[in-house]
C-alpha cells in the first residue's frame, strides 16, 4: 500500500516550471531514490511536500488523506519528517534540546527532558544513530549532526522520512552507517525517500529511483535492473561522460610547502609538493583544514610558520594580488560567499582580479567599461557562461554558470598553479564534466593543480597523487592507484595509512 | 503572500517608486492634518508656497539644502562601503572648527585662492574627525556605529569649550561665539540680498564629482564590491582596511565641507547651533535617495522644503511645525517600501 502519493504536482517560478504534473508513490518500507541534478525540481518537490511551498496544480496523499497545502505543522502531524541539505540546528544547544525544539507544548511550564532522553535513547539504539543527548552540536562532527538531524525527523514518530543530499558532508564509512540506519527504519515498515545526484549512493542503498529532469519524471526504474550509465543518461538527457585523467610526466615543481602551519593547530606542519603537469588532490572531512590550507595558497591567511614557495621563486608576495600576479588560478570553495560578488555585475566579477589594470582600468584608476565589457562578452562565449551578458547581475546566474565565471576569470590567465577548492560541489553532470575537462586541458597545457575536494569520484578520476587531511595535518601523498577507497576513508577519519591498511 | 525578486527594474521604475513613495507619505500624513481641523489642501499649498511661492522661500530652501546635500553625500559614500558613518554632525563641526582656525586670520589670501583652502582644510578636518573610528574598526575591530555616533557629542562640548573659552570672540562681550570669517574667506551670495550663496554651488559639483567617482573610477568599483561583499573584494584582491580608511576620509571630508558652507557662507562665524542635526539628517536624505550621489540633489531639496515650508505653514495655519518631522520619517517608510515593491514583486499564494 502506499503511504504516500503525490499526485499531478505542478509547480511555477514566474516563468520557470519547477515541477511538471509530477505523480509518484512510496510504498510502506521502500527507498525511494530521487534522481535528479541541480534545478531540476528535487528540492521543490519535496519542500511542496513538506508544506514550504504549495503547489500550483495537484496534491498530496499521506496514508490515504489529502494533505493540506502549505503546512508543515499539517506535514509533521502526518507523520513527515525531513532532513534538510543544510542543517537546521541551534550550535549552542544540546542534541536534546534541537530535538525537543519546537515539539513541545507551548502551555506546559516545564519542559519534560526526561521523557525526550528517554525517547532519543531509544530511537537511537532502534536505528544505531548513536549520539549523547547531553552534548551540545557544536563540539559534534558533521556526521553526528546529520544523526541529530534524523532523530529531530523522526522524533514525532515520522513514518516517512525525507533526506535531501544527506551524504554531502559525509565521509564514505559515515555514509555507509546512515545507509545501515535507512535500513533498519525500512525494516520496521518505516519509508524513506533519499534526494541525490551521486549514483553509486543511490544504487547502494534504494529500492527504486526516480528520475527527475527538468522538472517532470522522466523515467522510475527498480534499482536492482539500473546500471550507472543508464541512470545518468537518464537524469542528464544524453550521455555525459567526465573526463579521465591520462597519465603525464610531470615536469618542475610549481608549488612547495615546507612545514607550513597556521595558528594554534589550524595547520600543522604541512609539507606539499605540486608538479607541472600534476594534479595533486587532497581528500578529508569537511573541516579538518582544508579551508586554511587554500586561504594560505590564495594568500589570504599568512602561515605562522614555515615556508611556500611558488614556481621554484624566491617568496613570492603572499597576498591575493601577489599570488594571482605570479601565476596562480584560484576557485575558491564557496562561489557565492567569496568567488562573486553577487550584487555587481557579471564584467564587474570577470575584472574583479585585473581592476587596476588593462583592459579594466586605464592608469590604475579610470575604469574602462567599454574595453571590460568586450573582454567579459569574449570570456562569456569562450568559458559558455549562461547569461544575458556582461551587465546581467551576477547572483541571478545559476550555480554551474557562476563556476564558469569563475573559472573564465582564474583560467584565462593561464596559471602555472591552479588552485581548486571543492569545484564542482552542487553542480549537474554537465557542468562537472564541463570543470574537469577545463581543469585537464590547464594541466595538459602545463599547469600544477591543486584539488582540495570532499568527492573521492572527483579525486579518483582527477588526481595523480593524493593526500588526506585530518585535523590539520596532510597525510604523505600516494599515487593514486596505490590506495583504497575504504582506505581513504578510514585516513579521512584520522587512522595512519599502516592501520587503515590493517582495518580493511 | 511571498516576495520575488524582478529580474529587471527599470530606470523609470527605480525614479518612479521614490517619488510615489513621498506622494503616499503626503497622503498619509493628511489625516494628521485633518485632525488638527485644518484643511489639507490649504496646509500644503501653504507648505508649497512656503517653500517655493516666492524668491526668498525658494533662496531659502536652497541655501537650507546645501549642506544636507553635503552630509547627504557623506552618509552615501560611507554606507555604499557598508561602513555606518553615523557622525557628520561631529565630522561638521571638525570642518567648521578648521575653517574657523584658519579663516578668522591666521592667512589672508586673494579669495579665488582663499576660499578652495578653506574647503580644503574643512574636508581635512572633517576626514580627521573619522580617523580615530576608523583604525579602531580596522585594527580592532570595534563598531563604528558606536564610535562615529559617540564623537558627535565629544566634539560638541569640544566646539562648546573653544566657543566658552580660548575662541570667544572678545567683541562680543561675553556671547559663545567665535571671530567672523575674514572677508576674503566669506562664501559670495548668488542672490543678492539673500542667504543664498557659492556653497549651493560646490555642494551640486561634490555630487556630480561624487556619481563620477563611484562609477567610472577603480577607488569607486572597490567602495562598491567592499560593500557588497567584503570577503569576495578581499579574495579578488581589493585591500579593504585600505578601501575603508579611503572611504572614511572622503565621508568625512563631504561632511567637513558641509561645515565650511555654513560658517563661511550662511553665518559667518562659528557658534554651537551651527548645525541644527544637519549632520543626522543626511542619513535620512542618503536613505532616501537609495544612495544616489545624483539622487541625493533631489532628495536633499526635498527634506530642506518640507522643513522650510513647514516653518512657513505653521505661521499660517494652526499646524505646528513638528508636522516636518512626521512628514520626512514617513517618507523614509515609504520610501523604503516603494522601492522594495519595485524591486519585488508580491504573490499570493
Amino acid at each position: 500500500m502506499a503511504v504516500l502519493e503525490i499526485v499531478g504536482v505542478t509547480k511555477r517560478f514566474g516563468s520557470l516550471l519547477a515541477n511538471d504534473g509530477i505523480t509518484l508513490s512510496l510504498a510502506e518500507g521502500e527507498i525511494l531514490a530521487l534522481l535528479g541534478e541541480n534545478g531540476a525540481g528535487k528540492t521543490t518537490l519535496m519542500n511542496i511536500l513538506f508544506g514550504h511551498y504549495t503547489a500550483d496544480e495537484g496534491h498530496i496523499n499521506v496514508a490515504g488523506e489529502t494533505l493540506t497545502p502549505g503546512s508543515p505543522d499539517a506535514a509533521i502531524a502526518a507523520g513527515i519528517g525531513m532532513v534538510h541539505q543544510h542543517f537546521t540546528l541551534a550550535d549552542n544547544l544540546s542534541v536534546l534540546e534541537n530535538v525537543i525544539l519546537g515539539r513541545e507544548s507551548l502551555w506546559s511550564w516545564r519542559q519534560d527532558k526526561a521523557r525526550g532522553r528517554d525517547h532519543i535513547l531509544t530511537m537511537a539504539r532502534d536505528f544505531g544513530l548513536e549520539v549523547d543527548p547531553d552534548a551540545l552540536i557544536s563540539e559534534l562532527s558533521l556526521g553526528e549532526r546529520q544523526r541529530v538531524e534524523i532523530l529531530k525527523a523522526l522524533y514525532g514518530d515520522a513514518q516517512v522520512l525525507i533526506l535531501d543530499e544527506p551524504t554531502a558532508v559525509l565521509t564514505p564509512q559515515e555514509t555507509d552507517s546512515l545507509f545501515e540506519t535507512l535500513r533498519r527504519l525500512v525494516g520496521q515498515g518505516r519509508s524513506v525517500v533519499i534526494i541525490s545526484h551521486k549514483l553509486h549512493e543511490i544504487l547502494s542503498v534504494s529500492d527504486r529511483v526516480a528520475v527527475l529532469r527538468r522538472g517532470a519524471i522522466v523515467g522510475t526504474v527498480k534499482t536492482h535492473e539500473a546500471d550507472r550509465d543508464s541512470l545518468a543518461e537518464l537524469m542528464v538527457g544524453r550521455s555525459v561522460v567526465r573526463p579521465k585523467a591520462e597519465p603525464m610526466a610531470p615536469g618542475e615543481e610549481v608549488l612547495r610547502l615546507d612545514k607550513v602551519s597556521l595558528g594554534a593547530a589550524k595547520l600543522d606542519g604541512i609539507e606539499l609538493s605540486v608538479r607541472a603537469h600534476e594534479i595533486v588532490g587532497i581528500a578529508g572531512v569537511a573541516g579538518n583544514g582544508q579551508a586554511d590550507l587554500a586561504s594560505v595558497i590564495s594568500g589570504l591567511a599568512r602561515p605562522s610558520s614555515g615556508r611556500i614557495t611558488l614556481f621554484g621563486e624566491g617568496p613570492v608576495q603572499l597576498t591575493p594580488e601577489g599570488v594571482v600576479a605570479a601565476g596562480v588560478g584560484r576557485i575558491p570553495e564557496d562561489r557565492n560567499a567569496i568567488g562573486v560578488i553577487g550584487a555587481m555585475t557579471v564584467w564587474e566579477n570577470l575584472s574583479s582580479e585585473d581592476i587596476r589594470r588593462p583592459p579594466a582600468s586605464r592608469g590604475g584608476f579610470l575604469l574602462d567599461k567599454p574595453a571590460a565589457r568586450a573582454r567579459a562578452g569574449e570570456l562569456i562565449e569562450a568559458y559558455d557562461v549562461r547569461c544575458k551578458g556582461p551587465d546581467a547581475e551576477t547572483g541571478l546566474l545559476s550555480g554551474g554558470n557562476i563556476q564558469k565565471l569563475i573559472l573564465a576569470r582564474a583560467l584565462s590567465r593561464e596559471p602555472k598553479l591552479i588552485l581548486a577548492n571543492q569545484p564542482v560541489r552542487g553542480l549537474d553532470e554537465g557542468a562537472i564534466a564541463y570543470v574537469h575537462k577545463r581543469l585537464l586541458a590547464a594541466r595538459s597545457r602545463g599547469a600544477g593543480i591543486l584539488l582540495i575536494t570532499e568527492d573521492l569520484d572527483e579525486l579518483l578520476a582527477l588526481a595523480d597523487r593524493v593526500a588526506v587531511m585530518y585535523r590539520g595535518r596532510l597525510t604523505e601523498s600516494y599515487a593514486v592507484g596505490d590506495v583504497t577507497v575504504p582506505e581513504l576513508g578510514l585516513m579521512m577519519a584520522g587512522q595512519k595509512l599502516a592501520g587503515a591498511r590493517h582495518a580493511v | 503572500m511571498r516576495f520575488e525578486p524582478r529580474e529587471h527594474v527599470s530606470v523609470l521604475a527605480a525614479v518612479v517608486a521614490p517619488v510615489a513613495g513621498v506622494a503616499a507619505a503626503l497622503l498619509l500624513c493628511s489625516g494628521l492634518i485633518l485632525w488638527t481641523g485644518e484643511s489639507v489642501g490649504e496646509a500644503y499649498w501653504l507648505l508649497l508656497k512656503g517653500a517655493f511661492g516666492t524668491k526668498f522661500a525658494l533662496t531659502e530652501t536652497l541655501s537650507r539644502a546645501t549642506p544636507l546635500i553635503l552630509t547627504g553625500l557623506a552618509a552615501a559614500v560611507a554606507f555604499r562601503a557598508k561602513f555606518w558613518n553615523i557622525g557628520a554632525e561631529g565630522q561638521l563641526y571638525c570642518g567648521a572648527l578648521a575653517v574657523t582656525w584658519l579663516g578668522t586670520g591666521m592667512i589672508t589670501l586673494h579669495p579665488v585662492l582663499m576660499i578652495p583652502l578653506l574647503f580644503l582644510v574643512g574636508a581635512l578636518g572633517g576626514g580627521a574627525a573619522l580617523l580615530v573610528p576608523v583604525i579602531l574598526k580596522n585594527r580592532l575591530k570595534v563598531d563604528e556605529v558606536v564610535t562615529t555616533l559617540l564623537l558627535n557629542f565629544v566634539i560638541l562640548l569640544l566646539v562648546s569649550y573653544l566657543l566658552e573659552g580660548p575662541w570667544k570672540d572678545p567683541m562680543l562681550m561675553g556671547w559663545p561665539q567665535a571671530a567672523p570669517i575674514i572677508d576674503e574667506g566669506v562664501l559670495p551670495q548668488l542672490v543678492a540680498k539673500t542667504r543664498l550663496h557659492l556653497g549651493l554651488i560646490v555642494a551640486v559639483a561634490a555630487a556630480l564629482i561624487v556619481w563620477l567617482v563611484m562609477t567610472f573610477t577603480v577607488w569607486g568599483y572597490e567602495i562598491r564590491a567592499v560593500g557588497h561583499n567584503a570577503a569576495a573584494a578581499a579574495f579578488s584582491g581589493i585591500k579593504i582596511n585600505r578601501t575603508i580608511i579611503r572611504t572614511a576620509l572622503l565621508s568625512g571630508g563631504l561632511a567637513g565641507m558641509a561645515g565650511v558652507t555654513e560658517v563661511a557662507g550662511l553665518k559667518g562665524y562659528l557658534t554651537l547651533d551651527l548645525s541644527p542635526g544637519f549632520g543626522y539628517a543626511g542619513i535620512a536624505v542618503a536613505m532616501l535617495a537609495q544612495l544616489h550621489p545624483l539622487g541625493i540633489l533631489a532628495s536633499a531639496l526635498f527634506l530642506s522644503a518640507i522643513y522650510v515650508g513647514a516653518d512657513s505653514m505653521s505661521r499660517g495655519v494652526n499646524i505646528p511645525t513638528y508636522i516636518a518631522d512626521v512628514l520626512v520619517a514617513t517618507s523614509m517608510l515609504a520610501v523604503v517600501l516603494s522601492v522594495m515593491l519595485a524591486r519585488f514583486r508580491i504573490r499570493f499564494s
